[in-house]
């Protein structure tokens, strides 16, 4: 059995074409003829699910009303917390953690009778590019196992590109939807900070963290912003409806945006692999045709953006891993001395190389008497990029460019080089310091037939916008079915 | 020996649990002495992926006290993170306010014992959340209980205004006044709901010279005895080690100490004072907070008159001795009862000994407040006004007082009922002084007389008279006509 989307899968179990059950358990045979060599999933739910998808269809055929996303085979990333199974960061320190409540997108996933398959693979507490930081086991990139699925939503990303689900989950904070799905071949969305709650996704940096879907085409990422979306009272750095109100990404999505005006940033894409220029020249020739018109706009201070990043989220991330420390949940070492011990031999052998790399850059950069040169610094610049952003917005609605410099790396390729690591991130983390939402879509194929993704970034809580112009797009291009071939 | 002279300086910070129904940043109810844990939800836990929500309750009562401390109020105020690490810290940081406190720059009066009121200087208050608590009472461990962790904190500095351990003791006892006025504390010093830190040195001058010594800080003091005790200790070690070995303050010897109650002596914690890096930075998880003028005014209506505005005020207006005046300022419901009767007619000394004599005795009794005794206070006006008339003598209307809370009856009707209605009727009483004065010659004489016994036997027949008339006579007006008739 396969399909497109979970837009038309949900359609056909909802007339009766096919059952969430034999999707599901597709889905299952997939999991277990792949994922051996795939690795996308930390664990999978089989029982349950195929008992959800049975209830579904049961509630189907009695003519019960049944939610939006009813008997899709979704994943969930491994860092947003759920009462069942364990939620473990693909950390050591959480290896066991049994989660008392689910996130806030869980329950929504759940009251959207979705069929939740299993929870993903990440670097650890989110912290990569590649994946490759995971402390429990490997993805790979399902195009080609031999490469990386990207970061640090990899598992998320290679299970929606393989076919292992239909829609996933996955969070970014700097780039961590955009890139994988980028180097997957799949639409990833970041939305507007705010627009989705982050409670229950447990916190790498939390002014840059948000959640946002994983899917193959950009009416499913719609569909599951549909979901998603919304002010929870539980998290006050979520957007209250009275500011933005609630809206039906599916219901406008096929009009065209009449006279759009797309912003190119000169120079920027001179990093990336020819390949990938050649993709995104190529994307502009699409959007040319459609009638857009192409304007040059300045973002004069892209270039601090990572070194911005790399402050700010690590000194949040050495606040948020603070609480990992062996005394109330988690890893404990065995036979402490003292209560000393008990924290700093808990964390030692809890927490993976990168993770200890940055709450040690995150804690000197906090430290008194380098505040003010780092973290007061890196602020500033964040307000810089924000001013850019708003500038150029003044001028276009969207922005164009590549969502990463090269396509998915070899594994292993990058793991010695953290600073050469961080630079796959250079065209993401804008729109995280800035808050404004990002998208990936597939845009072409490299020599080696590797995805290339485009990204696109509109104003912020323009998310209606940002997937019109992506579909528009899609609709012109066949990028979006070509599929990994795998045995 | 020369001439040795010394000035005390303290400062206090001061930390009162507001008596909010749930916590500053969870729905968590606050309650004192349940079973271990038992007052714990995932966010007061500090779990994985959980975020904070500002209790508004919480925010309002600190702006409250800190409008009667006469601060000057931040339009925008913000959290801060300050991290550190302690078993029951569950975060391993305290959200708390940092450069933006929400308020600063007031002040409080406090009553010296000449009668007069001092100023003391208040730098700042501001919020935060208190920790658990570390219990070390089993055994080879250590256990954690949180119940209180997450309890919302008022913290406020003041000064080093303070010149001697009895001012310090005034201040807090204005203060716990103060905080239970304004009804945003209960301040239960056993509960810890108050808990002190001064800051103690002195300025001695020797030889027309000025010496300082090193400040110490005495941790964590929740009662008053401790605390006036501990200074007063601390003042004479002190003064010892600069007479011993010249011990002055220093850079970097400032001292944290404990105060042992067993040995009434003041500990040393730690040598110097360590430098504490506690990586401030702004709580990413919380939205700044914005005060409208309307909400200002809102929590500003919920102002009273202070009680040392009270105290003043009895005992300049109605000339009430300044313990009377103490004692119906102690609680709030007392002085506006007080205020009510007086404004209903009561004389204001009449009133207050009713009220000090026998109605804070019954509401003692029954552990209530006066206002709840189930008297009215227009009715204790009245009595007042009917001891003040002459119809009911003082002990009767301490008598009446006690019925009327238990009959709830009016006092009239009471003073009838009991026949405690003084008679005045001057034709009435004369035929009954005029059987007296025949019964008894012999005293008579005496007052004729005008001898050394005149005056006795004036007592003895004015005694006749209200055994006559069971008490009943107005003894005023019997000693006129026993005067008239035998002058």
């Amino acid at each position: 059995m396969d399909w497109q989307s979970a837009k038309e899968l949900r359609d056909k179990i909802r007339t009766g074409e096919t059952s969430s059950v034999e999707a599901t358990e597709a889905v299952f045979e997939r999991i277990a003829n792949s994922e051996p060599a795939i690795g996308a999933y930390i664990s999978t739910f089989e029982k349950s699910a195929i008992d959800k998808a049975r209830e579904i269809d049961k509630r189907i055929a009695n003519g019960e009303a049944v939610g939006e996303l009813a008997g899709v085979p979704v994943a969930i990333k491994d860092n947003m917390c759920t009462t069942f199974g364990t939620t473990t960061c693909a950390s050591k320190i959480l290896k066991n953690f049994h989660a008392p409540y689910n996130a806030t997108v869980v329950d929504k996933l759940i009251a959207a009778d979705a069929v939740i398959v299993g929870k993903t693979n990440l670097d650890e507490f989110a912290m990569g590019s590649s994946t490759e930081n995971s402390s429990l086991k490997q993805t790979v990139n399902p195009w080609d196992i031999k490469r990386v699925p990207g970061g640090s939503s990899g598992g998320s990303t290679a299970a929606v590109a393989a076919g292992l689900c239909c829609a996933a989950l996955g969070s970014d904070t700097g780039g961590s939807i955009r890139q994988p799905a980028s180097f997957c071949g799949v639409v990833g969305l970041k939305p507007t900070y705010g627009r989705v709650s982050r409670y229950g996704l447990v916190a790498y940096g939390s002014s840059l963290d948000q959640i946002g879907p994983i899917t193959r085409t950009v009416g499913d990422c719609a569909l599951m912003m549909n979901v998603i979306t919304g002010h929870d009272e539980k998290d006050s750095t979520s957007v209250s409806e009275s500011v933005v109100p609630a809206c039906n990404y599916l219901e406008k999505l096929d009009e065209p945006i009449s006279g759009l005006k797309i912003g190119i940033v000169p120079g920027l894409n001179t990093g990336s692999d020819s390949d990938v220029q050649k993709a995104i020249s190529g994307a502009i020739e699409v959007y040319k045709k459609l009638g857009a018109e192409i304007i040059e706009v300045e973002m004069p201070h892209f270039d601090y953006a990572i070194a911005a990043y790399y402050v700010i989220a690590t000194a949040e991330a050495s606040s948020n891993l603070a609480r990992y420390d062996g005394v109330h949940y988690g890893h404990r070492t065995k036979n402490p001395k003292d209560y000393i011990e008990v924290y700093t031999k808990s964390r030692a052998e809890g927490f993976g190389k990168e993770v200890k790399r940055r709450i040690m850059l995150g804690t000197y950069a906090l430290s008194s008497g380098y505040y003010d040169a780092y973290y007061l610094k890196a602020l500033k610049v964040r307000n810089l990029i924000r001013g850019d952003f708003t500038k150029a917005f003044e001028r276009c609605q969207a922005i164009l460019m590549p969502v990463s410099p090269t396509t998915a790396f070899k594994i292993g390729e990058k793991v010695d080089d953290p600073l050469k690591m961080y630079l796959s991130d250079i065209y993401t983390i804008a729109a995280n310091l800035a808050g404004v939402p990002g998208i990936s879509i597939p845009c072409g194929f490299d020599k080696n037939n590797l995805p290339v993704g485009l990204q696109i970034l509109t104003p912020a809580f323009s998310e209606d916008k940002l997937l019109r112009i992506s579909r528009m797009f899609e609709a012109q291009t066949d990028w979006h079915k070509k599929k990994p071939a795998i045995r | 020996m020369s001439e040795l002279q010394y000035k005390v300086l303290v400062g206090l910070e001061i930390h009162v649990h507001l008596s909010t129904k749930t916590k500053m940043f969870c729905g968590c109810a606050l309650s004192f002495g349940e079973e271990a844990n038992s007052r714990v939800c995932p966010v007061c836990l500090g779990m994985p992926g959980v975020l904070p929500v500002m209790n508004k309750q919480a925010f309002e009562y600190a702006v409250l006290a800190a409008l009667a401390l006469n601060c000057e109020i931040a339009k925008f105020t913000k959290w801060d993170r300050k991290g550190y690490y302690y078993p029951d810290l569950p975060k391993n940081y305290q959200i708390s306010q940092y450069d933006l406190p929400l308020s600063r720059n007031g002040f409080i009066e406090i009553p010296l014992e000449s009668g007069k009121t001092k100023r003391i200087g208040i730098i700042r208050a501001h919020l935060e959340e208190d920790a658990g608590k570390n219990l070390h009472a089993t055994g080879n461990f250590s256990q954690v209980d949180l119940n209180r962790a997450g309890t919302p904190l008022l913290e406020i500095v003041t000064e080093p205004d303070m010149n001697s351990a009895a001012e310090v003791r005034a201040l807090a006892e204005e203060l716990q006044r103060m905080v239970r006025y304004l009804g945003v504390s209960e301040a239960d010093m056993q509960k810890g709901h108050m808990r002190f830190e001064p800051n103690v040195n002195l300025v001695i001058t020797k030889d027309s010279k000025e010496y300082k010594t090193p400040i110490a800080e005495i941790k964590n003091l929740n009662s008053f005895r401790a605390l006036e005790k501990s200074i007063e200790y601390e003042i004479g070690r002190q003064l010892d080690r600069f007479l011993e070995i010249g011990e002055v303050m220093e850079m970097g010897n400032k001292s944290t100490r404990g105060w042992d109650d067993v040995k009434e002596a003041t500990v040393l914690q730690r040598e110097k004072e360590e430098a504490h890096d506690y990586r401030y930075f702004p709580e990413p998880d919380l939205v700044p907070v914005e005060l409208t003028e309307e909400q200002l005014k809102d929590i500003k209506s919920r102002l009273c008159e202070l009680p040392i505005k009270k105290q003043m005020r009895y005992v300049n207006e109605y000339k009430l001795s300044d313990y009377d005046a103490g004692v119906l300022t102690a609680e709030r419901a007392t002085g506006e009862f007080f205020d009510e009767a007086v404004k209903a007619g009561g004389e204001p000394k009449r009133v207050c000994n009713l009220l000090t004599q026998v109605g804070l005795k019954l509401a003692n009794e029954k552990g209530c407040s006066v206002a709840e005794l189930g008297i009215k206070p227009d009715g204790l006006a009245k009595l007042a006004m009917m001891v003040e008339s002459g119809e009911i003598s003082a002990t009767a209307a301490n008598t009446i007082l006690g019925e009327m809370v238990k009959i709830g009856k009016s006092p009239q009707e009471l003073a009838e009922q009991l026949n405690l209605i003084q008679k005045s009727d001057a034709g009435e009483l004369e035929k009954i002084v005029e059987q007296v004065l025949a019964e008894n010659h012999r005293a008579v004489d005496d007052v004729k007389s005008g001898g050394k016994r005149s005056k006795k036997a004036e007592g003895f027949l004015l005694g006749q008279v209200m055994q006559k008339t069971r008490g009943q006579a107005n003894p005023k007006v019997v000693s006129e006509i026993i005067s008239k008739k035998l002058s």
